[in-house]
């Protein structure tokens, strides 16, 4: 056991992934895009397999395939010819390009590349082709997947969103979520009537169909041209509150065009939910429709019924910023006592989200971390003695060493089936995530008793 | 389906060598050389050349002449000699490509398998990240007190700090650290891209660390990304380091007659195990495994050996020729891959050691295998003969696999790799004549000489002739091309764009490739096995793996959910038109 006022140099077995893999999602779900990494292609082959192994679908990350010469001089020749091809080759309608340690450490411009090559392409034919081209950097040795996801998302918007005429629809920036949340996300917002813009939306792009006639670029996404009129929406709803200390999608909106941003928490357990319902409300004008009623109704009933099961017991929550705060605040919601929530990520903020859901609800406020690895998370486990763990799959270990159950949430999942469709948020989201918890202390229970009582 | 405009007719597929009606139970034990089988016509009836055209038509002028190399039709010469094909060469920007980098390939792929090396990513977290353990390398420690690494991912997690002030620093706490958590026997420490870029200088700290500890070897890899074409630069790396610093540093002899190494075998799925228990069957002795189910004392051992296998040629070769050239030990290509391949290298290495008693356990191990694996051959076969393959892997197994699939009836009608050179295509004989570019210059070749104690040739003159004489080849790879089709098209570093167009015309029964390649195949209807990681099958090495693969394939190729991708209503839309009619 360490004093946690020397910590350890390394970093040994991450709770993050690294920057551009949350650009290359983020632009995965906005219509006819291509994610392009501009440094060698080892960076865009790894997290092409990463993340496909938790879809498990296609995804196509493109590469401008840098070599130690171009290391050398600089990869603007391999840039260009890298967005011709994938202009000419897979008809891409936007292209995404996040920069990688590499080309960030020998300083390529790219926005300056980017924009010679829309003059370039300019000056021959075919300039009617050129696909939206966006821009953003994401070098991994400051910020993690999701500093890389927002900021993809920040720059989409910046970079082509414009004002005019006010329409009726509501921007929703989700954050990183399962396609499963966006399709419920959207079924809620049809419910009440409301126009949104979803940005970014891989419920189809990483969720698809089986076919029989594959698609280069799978259809779905929010459409460019929902995109282009993000500035004259009604308002923009932006999920996170790790966020909100900072400069947003959401408030570049509202400072750039008087947009109204609503910032919120990312609707998981119930409360969290009430505030989003809320919200919607007052855009729609109108009170939650019966079934989204009846389904809070029923997650409370479950609550009550739950509760012996789960009253009491200690958790250990990690992951993303953002997941772990939903997380904690159903949690504790249901009586569950989180011990410790933990994260890779270190946006300086956490620890005051962790406070802002649970504040009125837990007598002992759980230790909150940033910047964690699974060694530390390991050692304070030693010490905090968990019933469950919650997160994703780079916590099986750990379960297994300390014979907890892991209730499996978030990304990456890639020792279960299904994790592009778990349904985190929401009432339903809840009750779904509820049941999994109860099951799973069941299971252990009948695991480890010698009789095996088949009626609990 | 494109294929129409194309001439469909068999035109230009020659013959193929296919095991046929063969029945391996009863193969000649004299049988060494590849055997001439009966010919029979292959079930393609696409041209090949005309499918070259429309792969190449698509491109702009400038790729199409580059890829024009990179995509050959087999040909199979009256000397066995096969075309020439462009290999080993930068993959286009913006062509998605299935290659990895040098990094990948060095620490993911040859040092990734073994368990009780620290194996300490230097570089910012994702690098590391990425190749933790996503191989599917297996390993079995050999009590509680073996150290095993392998579940760990160590990175120095490099921040912006170290990018503008070098992180040497942290590098050398980093690699103190670790020694004082873990008392590792080895450290190796892995450079990745921005390392080279800021002027780290891994080696250095390695020297001085492995001074400071004194009882832990460090040694490190300047293995950055951009280095070479594909992970294949990072293989050499490996090979160089893990031959400068480790092998021959332990000179106890172990007990044994027959002893040997196994190069290029990483375990994935298990495959090692059911290899060892071969091994042990048959009476050989393994000193070290290049790398799977391997650890850091079996490689500092394996100077010891007198034999070395190679399964993967690709990404072990040069530990084999260093060896041979330091310490006198000679190689032979094996592969255990395919029932039929398996006993037959089992036999060549009884055969090499030429020893009575081992021949007539070698024969009585396969006698005793061979059932179980005929009886399943045969229920697949009925099911799968006829079938086609695709497979576009790796920078061995495209070639290995071939062999699985042949044994159930199934043909390879287009292959190529991710990451091999010309000699892994075409055989050895081309290696005096491939040139050497300035991506392969990059890489060091170690000077190696003979050792003035330990050098010991293990075969004298008369040993070589006898080797000759008995059909063995030493030091010998034919290539994957010469065991393939005349007419089979052969493609090195495939794209999508081309992977997607060659499904359209040929809409092949299953295609073998990774994971990345597995979902865009998939969602084209056509099964997809992926020959890196297994999915989550395996072990698919040596007789029980045939088992396991053929009953895989079987599974796949006749699965019936591709029948249902069409709703009733799709199928027979007048059917659903009438109804609304109504
Ligand atoms: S170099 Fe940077 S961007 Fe590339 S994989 Fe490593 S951490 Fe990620
Ligand atoms: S940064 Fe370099 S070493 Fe790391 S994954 Fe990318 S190409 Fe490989």
């Amino acid at each position: 056991m360490k004093d946690h006022n020397a910590p350890y140099t390394s970093t040994t077995n991450a709770c993050k992934l690294c920057k551009p893999l949350g650009a290359c999602l983020a632009f995965r779900g906005i219509e006819g895009a291509i994610p392009f990494l501009h440094g060698s292609q080892g960076c865009a082959t790894y997290m092409r397999r990463y993340i496909i192994s938790h879809f498990r679908e296609p995804m196509d990350i493109a590469s401008s395939s840098l070599g130690e010469k171009q290391a050398v001089y600089g990869g603007g020749p391999n840039l260009k010819q890298g967005l011709k091809n994938v202009q000419s080759k897979y008809g891409a309608r936007l292209i995404g390009v996040a920069t990688t340690c590499l080309t960030e450490t020998i300083g390529d411009d790219v926005p300056l590349l980017v924009r010679e090559f829309r003059r370039e392409m300019a000056g021959g034919n075919g300039h009617e082709d050129l696909p939206a081209l966006v821009t953003v950097s994401t070098p991994s040795f400051s910020g993690t997947h999701m500093e890389g996801f927002q900021a993809a998302i920040k720059s989409v918007v910046e970079q082509m969103a414009a004002g005019g005429p006010a329409t009726e629809a509501v921007n929703l920036l989700p954050g990183f979520v399962s396609p499963a949340d966006i399709r419920y996300l959207k079924e809620v917002l049809a419910d009440f009537d409301l126009t949104g813009i979803i940005l970014p939306d891989i419920s189809e792009t990483l969720d698809g169909p089986a076919q029989d006639d594959y698609e280069k670029i799978p259809a779905g996404g929010t459409p460019l041209k929902d995109i282009r009129a993000m500035g004259r929406a009604r308002a923009t709803i932006e999920l996170g509150r790790t966020l909100f200390p900072q400069e947003t999608a959401g408030r570049f909106l509202e400072n750039r065009f008087g947009v109204p941003w609503r910032p919120l928490g990312v609707p998981i357990g119930l409360r969290e939910t009430d505030r989003f319902f809320q919200v919607l409300e007052e855009l729609a004008g109108c009170a939650t429709p019966p079934r989204h009623d009846l389904e809070r109704g029923r997650l409370l009933d479950a609550m009550v019924d739950g509760h012996k099961y789960v009253f009491g017991k200690k958790a250990v929550v990690y992951g993303e910023e953002d997941l772990v705060v939903g997380l904690t605040a159903f949690l504790s919601e249901i009586g569950v006592r989180p011990v410790l929530c933990a994260s890779g990520g270190h946006s300086g903020n956490f620890g005051e989200a962790i406070a802002a859901v649970t504040q009125d609800l837990l007598a002992e406020p759980p230790l909150v971390r940033e910047g964690m690895d699974f060694y530390e998370i390991a050692e304070e486990v030693e010490a905090l003695a968990p019933d469950l763990l919650i997160g994703h799959s780079k916590g099986y270990h750990l379960a297994r060493k300390w014979g907890a159950p892991l209730i499996r949430v978030g990304f990456p999942i890639h020792d279960r089936f299904g994790g592009q469709r778990i349904l985190h948020l929401g009432y339903r989201g809840a009750q779904s995530i509820l049941d999994r918890i109860i099951n799973a202390i069941l299971e252990k229970k009948q695991q480890d008793s010698p009789v095996g009582y088949g009626y609990l | 389906m494109v294929a129409a405009g194309l001439n469909l007719r068999l035109t230009g597929w020659k013959a193929c060598a296919t095991d046929g009606e063969r029945n391996m139970a009863t193969l000649n034990p004299e049988e060494l050389s590849p055997p001439v089988a009966e010919m029979k016509p292959a079930v393609v009836d696409i041209n090949a050349e005309e499918v070259r055209k429309e792969l190449l038509g698509k491109y702009p002028t400038k790729v199409a002449r580059k890829r024009a190399k990179q995509i050959v039709v087999n040909e199979i010469g009256p000397d066995g000699a096969v075309p020439e094909i462009a290999v080993n060469v930068r993959t286009i920007p913006g062509i998605i490509s299935q290659r990895g980098c040098t990094y990948a390939g060095c620490k993911g792929v040859v040092l990734g398998p073994t368990r009780d090396i620290v194996n300490l990513t230097h570089g910012p977290i994702g690098c590391g990240f990425y190749s933790w353990l996503t191989r599917r390398n297996q390993t079995k420690p050999r009590g509680p007190e073996d150290h095993n690494f392998m579940t760990y991912c160590f990175s120095t997690d490099m921040q912006e700090e170290q990018i503008v002030f070098g992180g040497e620093k942290k590098l050398k706490q980093a690699v103190q650290e670790a020694y004082d958590l873990f008392h590792p026997k080895a450290i190796g420490i892995f450079a990745t891209c921005p390392v080279g870029l800021i002027g780290d200088d891994v080696h250095a700290v390695a020297r001085e660390m492995k001074e400071k500890l004194g009882d832990c070897n460090v040694f490190a890899f300047s293995c950055e990304g951009y280095k070479g074409v594909s992970q294949s630069a990072g293989h050499h790396i490996a090979n160089n380091g893990i031959f400068t610093h480790v092998v021959g540093l332990d000179n106890t002899v172990k007990e044994g007659k027959f002893k040997i190494n196994l190069l290029g075998e990483y375990n994935i799925g298990g495959d090692a195990f059911e290899i060892e228990r071969l091994f042990e069957e048959c009476g050989f002795t393994l000193i070290s495994t290049f790398s799977g189910n391997s650890s850091y004392e079996y490689f500092a051992n394996s100077h010891t050996a007198d034999l070395n296998l190679i399964m993967c040629h690709r990404s072990i070769n040069y530990v084999a020729e260093m060896m041979e050239t330091k310490f006198g030990i000679p190689w032979i290509k094996i592969n255990f891959i395919g029932a039929e391949a398996t006993a037959k290298s089992l036999r060549k290495i009884a055969k090499f050691f030429d020893d009575p008693e081992l021949i007539a356990r070698v024969e009585e191990v396969i006698a005793r295998e061979m059932p179980a694996v005929e009886k399943v051959r045969e229920e697949v076969k009925a099911r799968c003969a006829g079938k086609r393959a695709m497979l576009f892997v790796g920078g061995s197994r495209a070639h290995h696999y071939q062999e699985l699939f042949r044994e159930i009836g199934m043909e390879t009608i287009a292959a190529g790799y991710e990451f091999a050179h010309r000699d892994d295509y075409e055989g050895r004989r081309v290696l005096p004549s491939i040139k050497v570019d300035a991506d392969s210059r990059n890489i060091e070749e170690l000077h190696v000489e003979p050792d003035p104690e330990r050098y010991r040739p293990r075969l004298t003159e008369a040993g070589v002739a006898r080797m000759k004489e008995a059909g063995i080849e030493l030091s010998e790879y034919e290539g994957m091309m010469a065991e393939m089709c005349s007419g089979a098209l052969v493609i090195d570093d495939i794209s999508q764009f081309e992977t997607e167009k060659l499904i359209e015309i040929y809409r092949p029964d299953i295609i073998g490739a990774g994971i990345k390649e597995k979902y865009t195949i998939q969602k084209s209807g056509v099964p997809m096995k992926q020959l890196h990681s297994y999915d989550s099958g395996g072990p698919y090495a040596a007789f029980k793996g045939a088992i396991n693969f053929y009953r895989e394939i079987d599974r796949m190729v006749n699965n019936k959910v591709w029948k249902y991708l069409k709703a009733p209503w799709q199928e027979h839309p007048e059917l659903a038109a009438k109804y609304v009619w109504e």
